[in-house]
């Protein structure tokens, strides 16, 4: 039990410190200041300015930013699209694999370009290596991008003075694509195939089992299928910038995934490393690193309650697994422990409860273990983390523009309890920025809670169950979470693959990642004409404990009065059942 | 409408180089520099012994019998891959129960009586999780070394050697935590196997 907790500490510890250098050097790319990287990189980041006819130093306003977004995104999505239906007839495809149903391909589509990353499809059977690469591996990094560049020029929207433009999107993608995402894809790839991840383009080995196995049925299995294909490269990019896609169904919890500790380690750090950084960033970029800090403290005491929460409930097990002590569910220095359903030996309970902590927190939705396995109230801190709209550090970019919505909301419910105009980072909040904090904020509970409602009442959706009764309503419910907060992970006993669901869950998905992502470059734009405030006695402070606690509080409450129905009716109630032992 | 026109080709070559690095330089390079230096992890981490493979070390394969250290509980897909003649290739996926449930309580009850069938040298010692459990990919190659603690006797009297002997092939295919603190003990069950089969040597 000590060095579970040792290893919960130590785990949030070298996040903490691999984030603060990694946030400064974000810094100074995004403002165009030399790296040590600016040596090698910076003649490649002139040329590809030179075929795109770009200047870096020309500005674009909010609307051309935006529509610099939809028109690359939409182009991605044709492609993508394409290649999922047209993959059949296509080269790299060594299993032959047919071209996938129209809406599957929109379903995958969707769920990249809006770096959701949520698998209805299960990779090692319907998808081929082209399909991977070219497809996947490239939304991994360019929907990441996006994210982060948007959050940039909001940050820029609060820096800038009576000016219109708020970046050059280009330049924004060129720099987070070229000296960010690249570089740490490249580290992190090697030392996975280092451990075993599987990096190839060879065709799937058969193998003989050396015991054969005889089904219930009399069947005879004599050999086993041993799965193969170029994926510490697209596993990489998919921790790094929080996509979350696997290569396999199972996602890293598949040994060919995620095959030692170390692995699992170097993995689950990248899931929050950006995220993490970019609130130091924001801090150093707007001049006032305490600013940083306090968004940072605001994410940082939610993920450890909710790892907290996770934590218990997995090493307390169930009353149902535990059999009155027939199994022996204790933690020791021989076995981990624990509620084992759905996790694997290697990770233990430690290392599983933090991944999914961390997976949820940020919108990645790459798992480890199976979370429709977890114990009842697991399973809904994990809903809870998604439903509160992703912004506990969140996807790459799109996390922290959320959280800075949030703090819009908070300072203008601050600003009403004392009757003046709210500000913040000096410029002042007005029904213009708290129409668009609002989109930013409620896209998410709306798409959720309108989805599952509608779903709810489908009744062909019911055949998608695996399990019965709350949990069987758990699981639809955390879908349609999963698709309304863009973060991919699932209570996969779902069976998401029928024509209602993909497309339900594809338009959710488009939704919640390109409307609130509209409403930032909004507030980005307004705010960037704007004159400074200079701060007074009567500034509401935003950088210490009492404005934390604030913004943690306007967080919870959006999210607590919008799903506590619907959570009561799904894990509350199976909690309850359980402890009842009914 | 100019708005899109001046953005529509800077899209289209911004994507196009998106798609070249990041989508066929990137992986290539990736398995170029894997496939110089850790050829092997990187093709699936195949045993093979005077030139026949025995599977993978990181993929799990079942075993029953008794004279066999067992592994997690598999849930057997046999759907997804045939071979060119049409016979199923083993494959394995998680459960997805919710280990909350009356069905769950029933079926590891099952599972329990199973165990303690095929271990009647235990008497009532409690069952280690793991053996009672379906893992998350479906195909976890370990178990924990409490696990494996529980089948040496088993092994040992199926197979007509002294449980020091299981102990020590067991012991030899332990591994540690990462740095002592990271990860969990774990126990490679096809190595141990493979081992008492006097394969791996």
């Amino acid at each position: 039990m000590s060095n579970s907790i040792l290893q919960y500490g130590l785990y949030l510890l070298i996040l903490v410190i691999l984030a603060i250098p990694l946030g400064k050097y974000i810094g100074k790319v995004m403002n165009g200041e030399k790296v040590f990287l600016s040596k090698i990189l910076m003649p490649v980041e002139n040329i590809t300015y030179k075929v795109l006819k770009v200047n870096k130093d020309e500005e674009m306003g909010w609307k051309k930013y935006g529509l610099s977004i939809i028109i690359f995104s939409l182009i991605g999505f044709i492609f993508l699209f394409l290649l999922n239906i047209l993959q059949g007839i296509l080269p790299l495809n060594p299993e032959n694999v047919d071209g996938t149903s129209w809406h599957l391909a929109f379903n995958t589509t969707s769920s990249f370009v809006s770096n959701t990353n949520w698998q209805a499809y299960s990779g090692e059977s319907t998808l081929s290596y082209l399909t991977q690469m070219l497809g996947l591996t490239v939304q991994n990094f360019v929907s990441a991008a996006t994210g982060i560049a948007v959050l940039f020029a909001l940050i820029r929207g609060f820096i800038k003075v009576n000016e219109k433009g708020i970046g050059n999107f280009w330049v924004d993608m060129t720099r987070i694509t070229l000296y960010i995402l690249i570089p740490l894809s490249i580290i992190v790839s090697i030392i996975l195939a280092s451990q075993g991840v599987v990096q190839n383009l060879i065709g799937y080995e058969k193998i003989d089992l050396l015991q054969p196995i005889t089904l219930p049925d009399g069947t005879v299995i004599t050999s086993q299928i041993i799965p193969q294909g170029p994926a510490a490269s697209q596993i990489a990019i998919k921790q790094i910038g929080t996509n979350g896609g696997g290569f396999f169904g199972t996602n890293s919890a598949f040994p060919f995934e995620n095959p030692t500790i170390l692995s699992n380690i170097i993995e689950m750090l990248s899931i929050l490393l950006i995220p993490v950084s970019l609130c130091f960033t924001f801090g150093r970029n707007v001049k006032d690193k305490r600013q940083g800090i306090a968004i940072f403290a605001a994410m940082f005491i939610m993920l450890t309650a909710s790892l907290g929460v996770i934590a218990v409930n997995e090493h307390i097990a169930t009353p149902q697994l535990s059999q009155s002590e027939s199994v022996d569910t204790s933690s020791t220095d021989k076995q981990s422990g624990g509620n084992m359903e759905g996790k694997e030996t290697r990770f233990g309970i430690a290392s599983s409860a933090t991944w999914s902590a961390f997976t949820t927190a940020a919108s990645n939705g790459s798992v480890n273990s199976t979370l429709d396995s977890n114990a009842p109230l697991s399973g809904m801190m994990e809903m809870l983390m998604i439903q509160l709209g992703e912004v506990v550090f969140g996807g790459v970019g799109c996390g922290l523009y959320g959280m800075l919505a949030f703090a819009i909301l908070a300072v203008f419910i601050a600003g009403l309890m004392v009757g003046r105009t709210p500000e913040y980072l000096g410029k002042k909040i007005e029904p213009f920025e708290m129409k668009m904090a609002v989109l930013v904020c409620l896209s998410t509970p709306v798409a959720i809670l309108i989805g599952s409602m509608i779903a709810a009442m489908v009744p062909s959706v019911a055949d998608s169950l695996t399990n019965s009764g709350a949990h069987g309503f758990s699981e639809l419910l955390y879908a349609y979470s999963s698709a309304g907060g863009n973060n991919g992970s699932a209570f996969a006993g779902f069976n998401a693959n029928t024509p209602f669901i993909n497309v339900s869950l594809g338009l959710i998905m488009l939704f919640v990642r390109f409307v609130p992502m509209m409403a930032a470059l909004a507030i980005a734009g307004s705010l960037a004409g704007k004159k400074k405030v200079a701060a007074t006695v009567g500034t509401l402070p935003t950088h210490n404990a009492l404005f934390i606690g604030l913004l943690i509080m306007v967080v919870i409450l959006v999210g607590a009065l919008s799903f506590f129905p619907a959570l009561a009716l799904g894990p509350i109630s199976e909690f309850l059942r359980m402890i009842g032992g009914k | 409408m100019k708005t899109i026109k001046s953005i529509l080709p800077k899209a289209l070559i911004f994507f196009l180089i998106a798609t070249i690095v990041c989508g066929i330089i990137y992986p290539l390079l990736i398995t170029g520099i894997s496939q110089i230096f850790f050829k092997d992890k990187a093709n699936g981490s195949i045993i093979e012994v005077d030139g026949k493979k025995y599977g993978s070390e990181l993929l799990a394969q079942q075993f029953t019998d008794d004279k066999y250290m067992w592994g997690r509980i598999m849930n057997i897909d046999t759907g997804t891959f045939k071979d060119e003649n049409g016979n199923t290739l083993m494959y394995a996926c998680p459960s997805n129960l919710s280990p909350a449930s009356d069905e769950y309580e029933k079926l590891v009850a099952e599972r329990v009586e199973k165990i303690k069938a095929a271990n009647p040298e235990k008497g009532d010692t409690p069952i280690p999780v793991d053996l009672v459990t379906c893992s998350g990919s479906g195909l976890d190659p370990d178990i924990s070394p409490a696990a494996a603690e529980y089948q040496i006797e088993r092994i040992a009297k199926a197979r007509g050697i002294s449980t020091t002997q299981v102990e020590e092939i067991v012991l030899k295919y332990t591994e540690n935590r990462f740095l002592g603190i990271f990860g969990e003990k774990i126990v490679n069950v096809l190595k141990v196997n493979l081992a008492l089969d006097g394969i791996l040597k």
